[in-house]
């Protein structure tokens, strides 16, 4: 099935500080350097957060977990739970379509979710506060038909309870989680054949049901506080018991990083290192240069610039990327030092082009009125002659 | 029918206290250093004399499984990792086990790291089952307040954790090298093996996989002996089980059996019988989504273990999630929602699968509304006997069973929707 990102994007991302050390607190769960693992911990909560996953957020988690992020964008268009574009504002519902639910009724579900939600899947409602999709096996099939809403699961549900379900979220109303039709939890509804013992005295709702009513986060966005942050494994050493006792896990393989990354890190040793590695004669004078910014002009003189392209090896595109900068005529290029043509290398998207090309040798001759060999083979065969 | 004091799950429906000082009220984390003092390979005979088959749907014997582990290490951790994954159709078993007895869970998971040199026990829940979550990780949290998990784990000298770990919707991270390379932060897709997880699993360290009901009766049976776990059940398909009944019985619901129950008996006994009565019965599917189906006629008899359903029946025990379906159900389409539920799950890795799924669903999808012609039925068929067999994992297997469970139990079924669909008559059959 086809994933991809939301074509709107916000502009970033960030957990709430809350939900920062929570996320902190998951990593502590795997072996060091072994990250990684946290993703579809991390992914999901920041969709809790926003509603849906960013762009922005699988760049942001991506840079906490050390992934390159093509990495982390894989899991989550791999994983359906992640919703790669904008939910409704009050919840997302999903309704289980797969075959015991389909036979107990769930159909009928989503003929409701079409008529009050969106006629298609994924569209949230006109009201913008729902949107709703059918999902595979939930794994409540003996409660079935159901449907999972935000962190809940809904069950037993016929047509009736369920548009009254949508009503009430809708309205604010508070709604109890579990069964719809008067069953505790995945006992037969006519009575308990076994474990009669304990009837009497059962708590009010089966253990999901409680704890939803008791944290009351059923369709909230997550900021983290709800319940507070617990790390058992980490004992009062700050040392993991079970992972100090164990030999160590071996390192992850070596991943390649982004090339953005792997541009940024290559750039950084190479300001500071003074010592020119000599198989690469141009990435050491650019090295041992510092940049200097040249004379440049806002406009050519008199309105009327040298025909840059005449020099070789610049086209009509670095020649509008030189008036960008600039630079209209060869007696400015002629008078570049080292430290400007550094500068200007830095600018340029081809680098060391002006010394392997020669630039200020060719615009010293055609600014002095001679020509080059070059020129004058391009003024001949009319290659820019719409100048 | 089983007695009450021979569950395992004594809070199956969380009517009893769920709280550990609950779950040792029950008889739970009694006695738990001493078993670990009886040492490994008392452990794992027992285990392996119990009879214990891997309840995640394979059934493969549980103690055997843990034997492969290294004896000694080699340098590198071992790991137990529990397949709390459930998302076969049908099956809702590991839910009410995870949200209303996890302790039984939890302590299983000591005993059996334990038994296999493992420090840390990673619990991999799907993504959601999210209030089951909270209440396993307050299960874990309490069970590290009172030093049952931790340095010297329940007095037992072990140090040992248990670490929850979740997906995100994908039914193949229940397959379980898919599941580790999820659990490493990758896409879910299954590994070749060799090498078997023993050998290089979790972070290429030696890795054990267990379904949750497999770990969870784990220090019930150390407790009571083989013997008593032995003696449920026929020989070579032991013990109690958890069977989860869905569609249309008159009551749906989760229940723990004697294995080689008789069929009529679990669902008179717990369901309320068939809806509309057993001549209503047209169908079941006695094992989760991956078996194939089996007509409601044969299935009568039927005994509800491993070895009889396979070799009787061709079909299979799985993970006990049966579902039945009487005869106003569409059985063509019942399977061809399957169909779509293995072409959407497909991880996409290999080209059968990925490409069968959608065919198969697609032809399946003309056979619901009659549009095909008698002939691909056939062609149907060898589509999926070239699907089964030619991928890395057993979803290409699962995908294709089944449609094969639907052409061999009801063909004519199929047949008849054809030919009413060209003559433009419905129920022409009666007409010939």
């Amino acid at each position: 099935m086809l994933r991809r990102l939301h074509s709107e994007q916000p502009a970033s991302f960030a957990f709430t500080p809350a939900n920062q050390a929570w996320a902190e607190a998951q990593m502590t769960k795997y072996p060091e350097g072994r990250q990684a693992s946290a993703v579809i911990p991390l992914l999901w909560r920041a969709q809790e957060q926003e509603g849906w996953v960013t762009k922005p957020a699988i760049e942001y988690i991506a840079d906490m977990l050390s992934m390159a992020y093509i990495r982390v964008l894989e899991v989550a268009s791999f994983y359906f739970m992640f919703q790669l574009q904008p939910t409704g504002s009050v919840a997302h519902i999903q309704v289980c379509g797969t075959t015991s639910c389909m036979i107990c009724g769930a159909e009928d579900l989503i003929a409701v979710c079409k008529e009050k939600i969106a006629p298609k899947p994924h569209v949230v409602s006109a009201d913008g506060k729902f949107s709703w999709e059918e999902v595979e096996c939930l794994g409540s099939c003996t409660n079935a038909p159901m449907a999972q809403i935000g962190k809940d699961y809904y069950e037993d549900l016929t047509t009736e309870s369920f548009t009254k379900l949508l009503d009430d979220l809708g309205a604010g109303v508070a709604v109890v989680p579990g069964p719809k039709n008067g069953r505790y939890a995945a006992e037969p509804k006519s009575g308990l054949t076994s474990l009669k013992d304990y009837e009497a005295g059962k708590p009010q709702y089966n253990a999901s049901a409680e704890l939803a009513t008791e944290i009351g986060d059923g369709v909230k966005r997550i900021q983290g506080d709800e319940v507070p942050l617990l790390t058992p494994w980490i004992g009062k050493d700050g040392l993991v018991a079970g992972r100090t006792a164990a030999d160590p896990t071996p390192p992850a393989p070596e991943r390649p990083m982004p090339a953005v990354k792997q541009a940024a890190e290559k750039k950084a040793p190479a300001k500071k290192s003074s010592a020119a590695t000599p198989a690469q004669p141009e990435a050491a004078a650019a090295a041992v240069t510092v940049d200097e910014a040249p004379e440049t002009l806002t406009a050519a003189r008199d309105g009327t610039p040298d025909n840059l392209k005449l020099l070789k090896g610049v086209g009509p595109k670095l020649e509008a990327t030189l008036n960008e900068l600039g630079f209209f005529h060869f007696d400015q290029i002629a008078k570049w030092t080292d430290a400007e043509v550094a500068w200007v290398d830095a600018r340029l998207k081809f680098k060391g082009r002006i010394e392997r090309d020669g630039w200020i040798e060719q615009a010293k001759l055609l600014a002095s009125g001679e020509e080059t060999e070059f020129a004058k083979s391009a003024k001949k065969d009319g290659r820019y002659s719409d100048k | 029918m089983l007695k009450d004091q021979d569950r395992i799950f004594t809070n199956l429906y969380g009517m009893h206290e769920r709280t550990l000082a609950g779950a040792q009220k029950r008889g739970h984390w009694d006695g738990t250093s001493d078993l670990i003092g009886k040492g490994r390979d008392w452990i794992i005979q027992t285990m392996k004399d119990s009879g214990l088959r891997g309840r995640g749907g394979a059934g493969f014997p549980t103690g055997l499984k843990w034997s492969f582990m290294p004896k000694e290490s080699d340098g590198r951790p071992s790991y137990l990792v529990i397949n709390a994954d459930e998302s076969e159709p049908g099956t809702c078993k590991d839910r009410e086990i995870m949200r209303h007895d996890p302790h039984t869970l939890i302590e299983g998971a000591l005993i059996a790291s334990f038994a296999m040199q493992a420090h840390t026990c990673y619990i991999y829940l799907r993504g959601e089952y999210i209030r089951e979550r909270e209440a396993l990780q307050a299960a874990i949290d309490e069970a590290y307040d009172k030093r049952l998990l931790g340095r010297n784990a329940a007095g037992s000298g072990w140090d040992f954790d248990v670490f929850l770990h979740h997906g995100a919707g994908a039914y193949i991270c229940g397959e379980e090298t898919a599941l580790i390379e999820s659990l490493e932060g990758k896409k879910g897709m299954p590994r070749m093996k060799p090498p078997f997880p023993a050998g290089a699993g979790l972070y290429g360290c030696p890795t054990t996989v267990n379904n949750v009901e497999s770990i969870a009766v784990v220090p019930t049976i150390l407790r009571r002996g083989a013997e008593w776990f032995a003696g449920f059940g026929r020989p070579n398909n032991a013990g109690t089980k958890l069977f989860a009944i869905s569609g249309h019985v008159n009551n749906p619901c989760v229940v723990e059996e004697s294995m080689s129950i008789p069929f009529d008996e679990l669902i008179e006994t717990h369901c309320g019988g068939i809806r509309g009565g057993w001549d209503n019965l047209l169908a079941v599917i006695p094992g989760g989504s991956s078996v194939p189906c089996v007509r409601g006629e044969k299935m009568k008899d039927a005994i509800m273990d491993f070895d009889y359903l396979r070799g009787e029946l061709g079909s299979g025990l799985g993970t006990a999630a049966v579902i039945v379906m009487d005869k106003q159900t569409d059985i063509v389409k019942a399977i061809w929602r399957l169909s779509k539920f293995y072409k959407h799950e497909s991880c996409g890795q290999c080209t059968p699968c990925r490409e069968g799924t959608g065919w198969m669903m697609r032809v399946m999808d003309r056979l619901v509304r009659g549009e095909a012609e008698i002939e691909e039925i056939d062609m149907l068929w060898d589509v999926t006997k070239q699907v089964e067999g030619h991928t890395i994992c057993a979803l290409g297997d699962a995908a294709a069973w089944p449609i094969q469970g639907l052409i061999r139990n009801f063909r004519e079924e199929i047949e008849d929707r054809i030919k009413a669909q060209k003559s433009g008559r419905m129920g022409a059959m009666a007409a010939e």
